[in-house]
This record gives C-alpha cells, structure tokens and sequence, in this order.
C-alpha cells in the first residue's frame, strides 16, 4: 500500500515540476515583455525600463529566474503580477475559488445525471430507451462547446430566462441572506448548464459501455437467478463492478475542475480563472500565466492521484497487483 | 450496412461540405471583405416564391428591406419593389482554389446587393464570410493534424523502433503532454508568441501551436505499433538479410501504422478546428478582416451584438455537418480497425 502510494505521489510531483519547467522553458522563447509596451510611454525613460527589468528580475538568465522563482512558491507568492502589483497566488486564489463553485457544481450535477441514464441505457441495450439516449447524446456530441456556450447565450438574452454575465447582481447588497444564495444559484444557471451538456455525452457514453460489458458476465445471471432486485442488481453489484474505468474517468473530472471551464467562463464573463488568465496573456503578465498553468496541473495530479487512491480501494484486483510485487 | 460502405459514404458527405467551402468563391455571392456601410446589421433577407399578390414565381426572389419609420434597427420588408435571384452569373471577381481567376457564381442579383444570412457591422454578407471564413478554419485543422500526426509518427517510430533511452526521455514528455488539457496548453503556448501579427503569419502561427499541443496520443498509438511489428519473424529475417534500419522503418514498420494515422487523422481534425476557433475567438487567431469561423463568433462578445443580431450567431453551426461528418468517418474507421472492441463498447460511435 504505502509503496503504491508513493510511487503516485512522486508521479504527480514529477508532473509539476515538468510543467513548470517547460512553462519557464516557453517564457524565453517569447518576444517581449510586459515592459515592452512602456517603451513607447515618452513620459517613462529608458533608465527607469532598465531599473523596472531589473527589479522584476527580467533581465537575469532562466535558471537563476526560476529558482527565484520556486523560492516564491515555496513562500506561497507564485511570483509577482506586474499588472496587478501584488503577489500572484492571493490574486489566483479568489478566482480560483469561484471557478471551483461553478465546475463542482456542474462536475456533481453531471455525474448525478450520467450515471442512471448510463446504467438506463445499458441495461435496455439496443431497444427503444437505448436508442433515444445514443442518439441525443450523438447530437450534443457534435456540437462543439464554443457553440453551445454561445447558443444558450443567444437563447438566454432574447428570453431572458435567467441573469447573463459575472455571479451576482447589481443589487446584492440589498438583499436578503436567502435571496443571495437564489441570485448566485441564478447566474450560475446558464454556465452550469453549458458545462453539464458538454460534458454528460462523453460520461454517458463510457457508462453505457463499462455497464454493458458487466451485465454479460455470468456472475451477474447467478445473482439474478437468486432473485435479487433488478436496482440493487444494477447499482450494487453491476455498477461496482464496472467501476474501473469509471473512477479513472472521475478522478479526470476532478482534474479538470480548474481547467475544464476556461472557455465557457469567458464566454459567459463569469469571474474566474478562465477570463483572469486570458488578460493576463494579452496583458504578457507571465508570471500570472505560469501560475494559472500550474495552479491548473497542480489539481490535475490531485485529480489523477485521487482516482488512483480510490481504484485502490474500489477494485480488489489492482490491492493484490500491487502487494505482490 | 458494410464497414467499407459506411467510410465511404462518411467521405462522401466529408468530400461534399468541403467542396462547397472550398469552391467558397462559386457559392459566395460576394467578395468576403467588401463593405456596404449603409446596411450594417441587415437581418437574413427571406426566399420568396409567392409575391404580395399571391401570384407564383418560379424564380426565387427577395424584398429589399427599409427601415421602419421611427426607428433606426427595425426593418421591413419592402414588398413593392423585388430582385430576382439570377442563377450562375458573372459578379465580383475571385479566384477559385486560390489561384484561377473566375467570376461565376451560383446566384446573384442584377442591382442592389442581396443578404440572405444578413450583414455585419460593417455591412459585410454573412453568407460570403461564413464560406470563406469556412477555408481558413478548415485549412487550419487540416494543416495542424497533418503537423501533428508527421511530428506524432516521427517521435513514435522512433522511441518504438530503437527503444532504450530514447524511448524513455520521449515517453515522459509524451506523458506531460498528455496529462494536461490541451485547451489549456493550447493557450498556454500561444500565451508566449507574438500578439500582434498579420493574418498569414497569424494562420501559420496557429497551426504550429495548435501542431505541437496534440503530437503526444498519435506519438504513442504509432510507438506500440512498432513495437510489435519489429518483433515479427519477417522483419528479423530481412534484418537478416542486411537491411538497413531506415529501410526496414520505411518498407515494413511505418506501412502498419496507416489505420492509426487516418483514424487519429479523423479525430485529431475537427478539434483542431475547433481549436482555431477558440482562439481566433478569444482574439488569439486570425485577425479582421480575413474571415475565419472563429473570429466571426467574436463578435458576439458585444452584449448589443447578442441581444439584437442573432444571425451572427451562424457561424457557430457552420461546423456542426462538419463534426458530423468527422465523427461518423472516425467511429467507422474504428470499427474497422478493432472490431470486435467496437461492436459492444461503442464510445465514438452514432448511436
């Protein structure tokens, strides 16, 4: 157990090391600064350029950067927006924060509605239910998601239905506690749903499949020639059977908590990650770029990790692999 | 219906939808960046075939529209005056595949302009920039894959074929590509080249960001084809016959990899196109005023622009025939290479 365990551990902190590494590698690699702008600011001199470069430590080699650089991270400061000021990790933080409101919310709601309507299809395989199911799940596969962000966009201003743009009204001051909580359940409408609908066909999908191939396996046929009940067959035995791949899929889903929303969040202006490191990219911010990425990779290894912890626990074959060796 | 009977009609659609876009020229009506700066914003003009009178027209024809009086973005139709569609006439000048000088279209009008997908901004014609912008998306995804998949075969055969260190340092970075979305990596590469570029340099640009994000899944697929294939017998005994490695590699090895290669082909193209598109919308990709898919959808980051105009909203289902298309010629591809997977673990396939 412990061997396995660390063996992921050091995976995943392989994982971030290399990308930070290859996010500093590209720094270099590109043209211009944040500085370079100014250059064209009459009122700032060459000299005070010169000085700017050098306190930011813009004009030393990588490698001495990017120790300075993993100094900072290790004081929890991720380097210093030039934009913004400050330290970049508390600015990350508060986006961070809300990004996570929103792809928690759509990551739960999406599994809460893949997996019976997975399970569903399965077990009707080729009739009618199973038809239905393959074929809007096709449908919603074909469309990209920039268009259905923007579908729903369109659909929701010319119905106004619900609120479009940022996480909360004009006048949230005035309100009630309980009516807080309805105006964000509101704005948060329409980017969930445009989450959820892109991300339920891919989970559909690998349900069905894993289910399917379960429900033929004869151990299946002798617990329901005991008569056990068809949803405690389905959900107990068949699911847990099947989970394998599934929990590997989930511990993408979390991965993808900080990352997976980044469009949808700039198209829908809500104020997370996604539309903070996208100014930060026009605005040649680096550091808070390099710090969006690995805030990003971090939770991607959290997420791989996390799935590998949970096979361990779910699937006895992987316990046995692992402590023979 | 035969797996070979469904790729091929799935090529067939395919080959269709890019033939329009690629003849974009024929079926445009107009010139895609030619400005008409007295009807900005003009809604999609409907196809008429029955006139005010209820008289029957065999030619297609379209009411003008005027602005309603009072207000100055409400329109009406003008039922008194009619341009007749003219099919197959000489208009603007293009040039067809980019290089021959033409002037034939598939439809036009005599007089005044038509706009049956309506205006921009800028009293562009819908339709002409979605055909147009159309060839610049397309043209990415298909240089970016084909990128992609030279890089993806090049590193896999490599690490497959000579193995050792080699294909461990590969494989690791193969990984670290893998392990991130590419959404994100996509944006990350392109977060350190040059903003402010021309269109072609732009395009190029693009393609090589969009190349270098996604080489890692076809480097593998292709690596553990080579792996076995170079275990077999009769390339031991060719080996043994004094084969060079280069012909080996060229003659037996790399052949065995073609299904991958078309199949990943299929996948890897309509996400590189969504690809551009997300990036020349987010205002990464292709400038104005060289239409692309992408960056006609940008304009819908104007709240007035989505609230008023929602026939800019078209381009976003321009490319849904076309994932379409990818998706049932990669699910088909699929079931040809590992058919006995397919058959009960459909995940790419249409229903």
């Amino acid at each position: 157990m412990m061997r396995y365990f660390l063996r992921r551990l050091g995976h995943a902190f392989l994982l971030i090391i290399g990308v930070s590494l290859l996010a500093f590698l590209f720094t270099t690699l590109a043209p211009g600064n944040y500085f370079d702008e100014m250059r064209l600011n009459p009122q700032i001199s060459p000299e005070t350029l010169v000085a700017l470069r050098a306190q930011y430590q813009l004009d030393r080699p990588l490698p001495i950067r990017y120790v300075s650089w993993l100094n900072s991270v290790l004081h929890g400061q991720m380097g210093f927006s030039f934009a913004h000021n400050t330290p970049v990790a508390p600015l990350l933080l508060v986006r961070a924060k809300n990004t996570l409101l929103l792809t928690i919310t759509a990551t739960l709601l999406a599994w809460a509605i893949a997996l019976p309507l997975g399970v569903w299809s399965a077990e009707r395989l080729g009739q009618f239910p199973d038809r239905v199911i393959s074929w809007s799940t096709a449908a919603l596969l074909v469309i990209p998601d920039l268009a259905l962000a923007l579908g729903l966009l369109v659909l929701t201003v010319r119905t106004g239905w619900f609120p479009t743009g940022g996480m909360a009204s004009v006048d949230l001051e005035k309100l009630s506690s309980f009516n807080k909580i309805r105006d964000l359940a509101m704005h948060m409408a329409l980017p969930v749903a445009a989450l959820v609908l892109s991300a339920i066909p891919l989970l559909v999908r690998h349900v069905r499949a894993a289910v399917a191939e379960v429900l033929e396996a004869p151990f299946l046929l002798a617990a329901k020639g005991h008569g056990i009940r068809r949803r405690t067959l389905l959900y107990r035995y068949a699911l847990r059977a099947a989970a394998n791949p599934l929990v590997s899929l989930f511990g993408f889903s979390i991965g993808a908590l900080l990352s997976g929303s980044l469009l949808i969040e700039v198209v829908m202006s809500w104020p997370g990650l996604g539309p903070f490191l996208l100014e930060a990219i026009l605005a040649r911010d680096v550091y808070v770029v390099i710090g969006g990425i690995l805030f990003s990779t971090i939770f991607l290894a959290a997420g791989n990790f996390l799935a590998d912890m949970l096979l361990y626990w779910v699937d006895p074959r992987i316990r046995t692999e692992s402590t023979s060796q | 219906m035969s797996r070979r009977r469904k790729i091929g009609n799935w090529l067939l659609v395919l080959g269709a939808l890019h033939g329009i876009v690629l003849c974009a020229g024929f079926f445009a009506p107009y010139n895609p960046v030619e400005q008409d700066r007295k009807n900005p914003y003009l809604p999609p003009m409907r196809l008429h075939f029955m006139d005010s009178r209820k008289h029957l027209h065999l030619r297609p024809f379209v009411y003008p529209f005027q602005l309603r009086p009072g207000t100055f973005d409400q329109y009406v139709e003008d039922t008194a005056h009619s341009r007749p569609l003219k099919f197959l006439m000489a208009g603007d000048r293009y040039r067809m595949l980019g290089f021959l000088p033409a002037r034939l279209h598939l439809f036009g009008t005599d007089s005044e302009r038509i706009y049956l997908l309506g205006t921009d901004a800028f009293g562009r014609d819908q339709l002409s920039r979605i055909l147009f912008g159309g060839q610049v998306s397309l043209l990415a995804g298909l240089f970016g894959a084909g990128f992609t998949l030279l890089i993806g075969w090049c590193i896999g055969a490599v690490a497959g074929y000579f193995g050792g260190w080699r294909d461990d340092v590969l494989m690791r970075v193969a990984e670290l590509f893998l392990a991130l979305p590419w959404l994100y990596l996509l944006f990350a590469i392109r977060a350190f080249l040059p903003l402010t570029v021309n269109p072609l340099q732009a395009f190029f640009l693009i393609v090589a960001v969009i190349a270098a994000v996604g080489w890692a899944r076809p480097a593998r697929l292709v690596r553990g084809i080579v792996l076995s294939a170079k275990e077999r017998d009769y390339i031991r005994a060719a080996r043994g016959f004094g084969a060079s490695n280069l012909y080996l590699l060229r003659r037996h090895i790399l052949p065995e990899t073609s299904s991958v290669l078309l199949t990943q082909a299929a996948i890897l193209i309509p996400q590189y196109v969504l690809a551009e598109m997300t990036l020349s919308f987010l205002g990464l990709g292709v400038p104005e005023p060289v239409p692309s898919w992408g960056n006609l959808l940008s304009n819908l980051q104007q709240y007035s622009v989505l609230v008023s105009y929602w026939w800019m909203y078209l381009p976003a289902l321009a490319m849904v025939p076309f994932f379409l298309g990818y998706l049932g010629l990669a699910s088909a591809l699929q079931e040809r290479t590992y058919p006995y997977k397919i058959e009960r673990r459909s995940l790419g396939s249409l229903a």
